[in-house]
């Protein structure tokens, strides 16, 4: 059964784990309440092929129709603008997490602190430590991974799923949103 | 100052009141000074003497931690639940306990070279005296210890020097480990400063290793031109009998190489290495042969190729007894820190160890003896090389192909795989006899071998990779330079001035072990660009191993075609672990020699010329250990940044800068003593890098300081934009911060920047002597 037990099989979470996303739809509603979300897209995005399509188009779908302003990490903003989308910053990961701890950081589009940030795409180790990062030290903050494997650290994860359940979901999340956001 | 122990040993004494054996006297007597430049305000400075400048840098560069997991079990209170803001039964909250166990690793990796270094030098001191000299370098270095003069006040002259050095790095590490137990320090901050501690001890204890070992046993002077050796696999010859020493001590290798030369069986056997033993085995004896970095153990014992495994301490994997085993090669260990359960051989007969180990009464002995180990080694290495006929664990193609059918599917090797693997796809298509997926794994695979022990059907999974990336494996022939040491006195006077001007864009130290992302090869690639680009370019350990793996379209390695001057687009390779204390000895060297700074006990000085002025930067890309973490926080404490690999994030903290906390980046002008906005420079001091094209574009841009001159900082931004513009396809969105006057922009990108700059309400800023410390204001502000 796809358990939530983390992808790395060594990486053993303490007393808080994050919560099972069992549907997809529970994504869209918490980032329809979240009143500053932001996206966060590893380099992972460009690598990775869903369907003939690369995760990036799909994290561009997204923030779109869900008006999420996007952190590039790494040296992918190029794919972006590649894709006619202008992410709303683009900085190194440990940057981004650095920042989303500070409760008085004015966000990524310097419209206030983000409550809820969503991760995708960075290395599995990365994403993990710094999805731990902001467990510990960013208390106001909820967490969600969009990979299709279990992040302990995460607010709210999903477990480890194919690929085909992956874009499924990717697909659902998406499709809930209105065209032009909530 | 300067205290000097004076060590009386007699071994026989016939008097009066009797006979008197092994008797060791040590007396601490005052001896008169030769090194006239005062006395400095930090000699063998205390766990808190450079607390101050700790916490001015650890303000700017705030830690962010990411905790490893949310727990802490070191004491019997625990375990005990850390979540955000809970506190453990010790009353520790998350934050410092994350420092608690950073600065555990640093004194780990500390205590490591340290005690390396008594060792060596406890055994050089017997062997060529306690007043041996410390020559390291000849007429080309004044400054022989540059490190050790900074930290401790001190200008060791002979070996005999170097034992109170290291009294008072032992002292320094035993109190900085007690600071680890519980109910000890509880601010984070505090033991942040306390892992900068450990690291700048662990560079003098680096120092003190290498200035000896070069000393003694008459290894590469700071030569430019040292020698180029074979590095690969490709190059050992195997119809020899082979010698495999792996670790960091190069005493029981250098027993081997003197045993085989003094008994005529130079040329007869081939003597490589793994680690950094390897590199100091070719700084000794240039027909020695160095296999890989860390990660290649695995695949070169499997390979059957060694008929004789020496290990000695630091990171030799602790299965390599047992794989020695499965390819019938006898070990010798030749360690106290290493011992492998192996049954202390060291006052038997030389030839009663090897009758032995040849005929399987024994698989293995420990010999504390370095020139036994060197007997045993060389004797049984002719013996059983004709014998074990490289019996080897790599199965053959078909065998891999139908065990590989055997595979369920089931993913457990890539959940188990670091680098996330796609080995069960490399399986399916193995099982069908095409091995090309699984040789693709090759170079990406860090040879941990987690996949084997994860897999359910017992798939030896490494071996299998192996074995479909032979060939590379096989064709690996390289160059490397070897190990050359410090950098000479002449070499800093020459490049002092375009490095502190920034006309030479930077100082890029590629160093560290090989945990890579995406195999050795990025390594190359970043020591190649930036060598191209004229920064000076310098590597130790295993990755300046990784550097040499790479030819270009001429068959030629980076060694072969950059120079090994320490001088504008050069690649130099200082040498083992220990030697990448020459690397700090020059950013200090630079601010002494060039800038005529004082050296002595003078480390805030020293540190605050280097972070304003001299534009270094670490690259561990591949970092793992211990030793790697202190390394690293020697360098922090000098004002060095340092960049890590992916895997690097899993130190559980990062000192960050925030480009956009205006106030964070003020310093002095030391003329006037006002305060005067810099920018960023240099952003941030550890910082984990996603990709290396992130990590290369961090190089540039870390490399950029506040004295820069407007020409220096002009050649800092050509390279940071254009690195930026090819790697990551558009124009850096924080240029404005780095330029302060119009005559920093590059004249071949004006219109682009100057856009950029009217877009961002840019203002022009004066250009300071820069310092963070208030005492080296010249003229006071009224
Ligand atoms: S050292 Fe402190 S936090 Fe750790 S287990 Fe003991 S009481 Fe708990
Ligand atoms: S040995 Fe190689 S393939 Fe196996 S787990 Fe380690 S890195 Fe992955
Ligand atoms: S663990 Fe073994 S059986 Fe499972 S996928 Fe990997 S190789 Fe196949």
């Amino acid at each position: 059964m796809v358990a939530a037990e983390p992808w790395q099989t060594a990486e053993v979470p303490g007393p808080k784990k994050a919560l099972v996303v069992t549907k997809p739809e529970i994504v869209t509603a918490m980032i329809k309440k979240a009143k500053h979300p932001i996206l966060v897209v590893g380099h992972k995005a460009v690598e990775t092929e869903l369907n003939k399509k690369k995760l990036i188009d799909l994290m561009i779908e997204l923030a779109k129709k869900a008006k999420i302003p996007v952190v590039a990490t790494a040296h992918i903003v190029s794919e972006f603008h590649k894709r006619k989308y202008k992410p709303a910053g683009f900085m190194p990961a440990v940057d981004i997490g650095n920042r989303l701890v500070d409760a008085e950081w004015s966000g990524i589009d310097g419209k206030g602190p983000h409550d809820l940030a969503l991760f995708v795409g960075l290395p599995y180790y990365m994403e993990w430590t710094i999805l731990s990062g902001l467990k510990h030290f960013a208390p106001n903050l909820k967490t969600i991974t969009l990979d299709n494997v279990y992040h302990p650290h995460a607010s709210w994860s999903f477990p480890n799923t194919s690929v085909k359940d992956w874009v499924e979901n990717l697909r659902v999340i998406i499709e809930k949103f209105e065209e032009g956001g909530k | 100052m300067s205290k000097k122990g004076v060590n009386i040993k007699i071994d026989e004494l016939n008097t009066d009141v009797g006979f008197i054996k092994n008797l060791q006297l040590s007396f601490c007597k005052l001896i008169a000074e030769t090194w006239t430049e005062p006395m400095g305000p930090t000699p063998f400075p205390s766990l808190t003497a450079l607390r101050e400048w700790d916490l001015k840098l650890l303000q700017r560069y705030k830690p962010f931690y990411l905790p490893y997991c949310d727990v802490c079990c070191l004491c019997t209170f625990g375990k005990c639940d850390l979540t955000g803001d809970k506190r453990g039964a010790c009353g520790i909250n998350m934050s410092a306990q994350q420092s608690r166990i950073v600065l555990l690793a640093c004194c780990i990796g500390a205590a490591t070279h340290i005690g390396h270094a008594r060792h060596l030098l406890e055994h050089l001191i017997e062997k060529f005296g306690h007043n041996y000299p410390l020559d390291v370098g000849g007429l080309n270095i004044k400054v022989e210890a540059p490190v050790t003069r900074l930290v401790c006040g001190v200008k060791p002259e002979t070996l005999g020097d170097l034992e109170e050095v290291l009294d008072y790095v032992e002292t320094q590490v035993t109190h900085l480990l007690s600071v680890a137990h519980t109910g000890q320090e509880g601010s984070n901050l505090d033991f942040e400063s306390k892992v900068l501690h450990a690291g700048m001890v662990d560079h003098v204890g680096m120092e003190v290793a290498d200035i000896a070992q070069i000393a003694a046993y008459g290894f590469p002077k700071a030569d430019p031109e040292a020698l180029l050796v074979d590095l690969g696999y490709g190059t050992i010859n195997v119809e020899k009998p082979v010698i495999l020493c792996i670790g960091h001590n190069v005493v029981p290798s250098i027993g081997i190489i003197d045993y085989m030369k003094d008994n005529g069986h130079d040329g007869e056997i081939e003597v490589c290495g793994l680690c950094c033993t390897a590199h100091d085995i070719t700084r000794y004896y240039k027909r020695g042969k160095i296999i890989g970095p860390i990660s290649w153990q695995l695949r070169f014992i499997r390979s059957g190729v060694p008929d004789v495994v020496v290990l000695d301490e630091q990171c030799v994997r602790a299965d390599s007894f047992f794989e020695a085993q499965r390819i019938k090669a006898p070990v010798i260990v030749a360690s106290e820190k290493n011992c492998m359960g192996l049954p202390n051989r060291t006052n038997d007969p030389a030839d009663i160890i090897v009758e032995d180990l040849l005929n399987g009464k024994a698989p293995g002995a420990l010999i504390l003896d370095p020139e036994k180990v060197g007997e045993v080694a060389v004797k049984l290495a002719l013996k059983v090389a004709p014998l074990r006929k490289k019996f080897k664990v790599i199965p053959e193609v078909d065998e891999v192909i139908q065990r590989a059918k055997e595979c369920r599917q089931c993913n457990d090797c890539r959940r188990a795989c670091p680098q996330d693997l796609h080995i069960p796809e490399a399986m399916k298509a193995a099982a069908t006899g095409n091995l090309a997926k699984l040789a693709d794994l090759y170079e990406l695979c860090v040879g941990c071998g987690r996949c084997e022990h994860a897999c359910p059907v017992g798939l030896t999974v490494h071996s299998f990779i192996v074995k479909a990336g032979e060939k590379k494996l096989k064709e690996e022939t390289y160059k490397v330079r070897v190990g050359r040491g410090a950098i000479q006195d002449v070499e800093i006077r020459n490049v002092g001035s375009p490095i502190v001007l920034g006309e030479i864009p930077g100082v890029v130290a590629v160093v560290g072990c090989s945990n890579y992302p995406k195999g050795g090869q990025e390594v190359a690639e970043i020591c190649t660009e930036f060598a191209n680009r004229r920064f000076i370019v310098v590597t130790s350990g295993c990755s300046a191993m990784s550097a040499a793996m790479y030819k270009n379209e001429e068959g030629k390695t980076p060694y072969e075609y950059f120079t090994g001057e320490f001088t504008s687009g050069c690649l130099v390779n200082v040498g083992s672990c220990v030697s990448n204390s020459h690397i700090a000895g020059a950013a200090i060297k630079i601010a002494n020699i060039f800038a005529k700074r004082n050296l002595r006990a003078n480390y805030e000085e020293i540190a605050d010329y280097i972070l304003n002025r001299v534009g270094a930067v670490g690259v561990a890309w591949g970092a793992y250990s211990q030793k790697a973490a202190s390394i690293a926080s020697g360098f922090w404490r000098l004002g060095v940044p340092v960049i890590v690999g992916p895997h690097g994030i899993k130190y559980r903290r990062m000192l960050l800068g925030r480009a956009d906390r205006e106030e964070d980046w003020y310093v002095y002008d030391a003329r006037t003593g006002e305060k005067v906005y810099v920018g960023p420079t240099p952003e941030h001091l550890f910082y984990t890098a996603e990709t290396k094209e992130e990590a290369m574009v961090m190089i540039a841009k870390l490399c950029m300081r506040p004295n820069d001159t407007m020409k220096g900082r002009a050649i800092k931004l050509t390279h940071y934009v254009d690195l930026h513009k090819r790697l990551y396809g558009t124009m850096p969105e924080d240029i404005h911060l780095f330029v302060r006057t119009i005559a920093d922009v590059p004249v071949t990108m004006k219109d682009e920047i100057v856009k950029i700059l009217e877009e961002k309400g840019w203002k022009e800023t004066v250009i300071p002597d820069p310092t963070l410390l208030p005492r080296m204001i010249r003229k006071k502000k009224e």
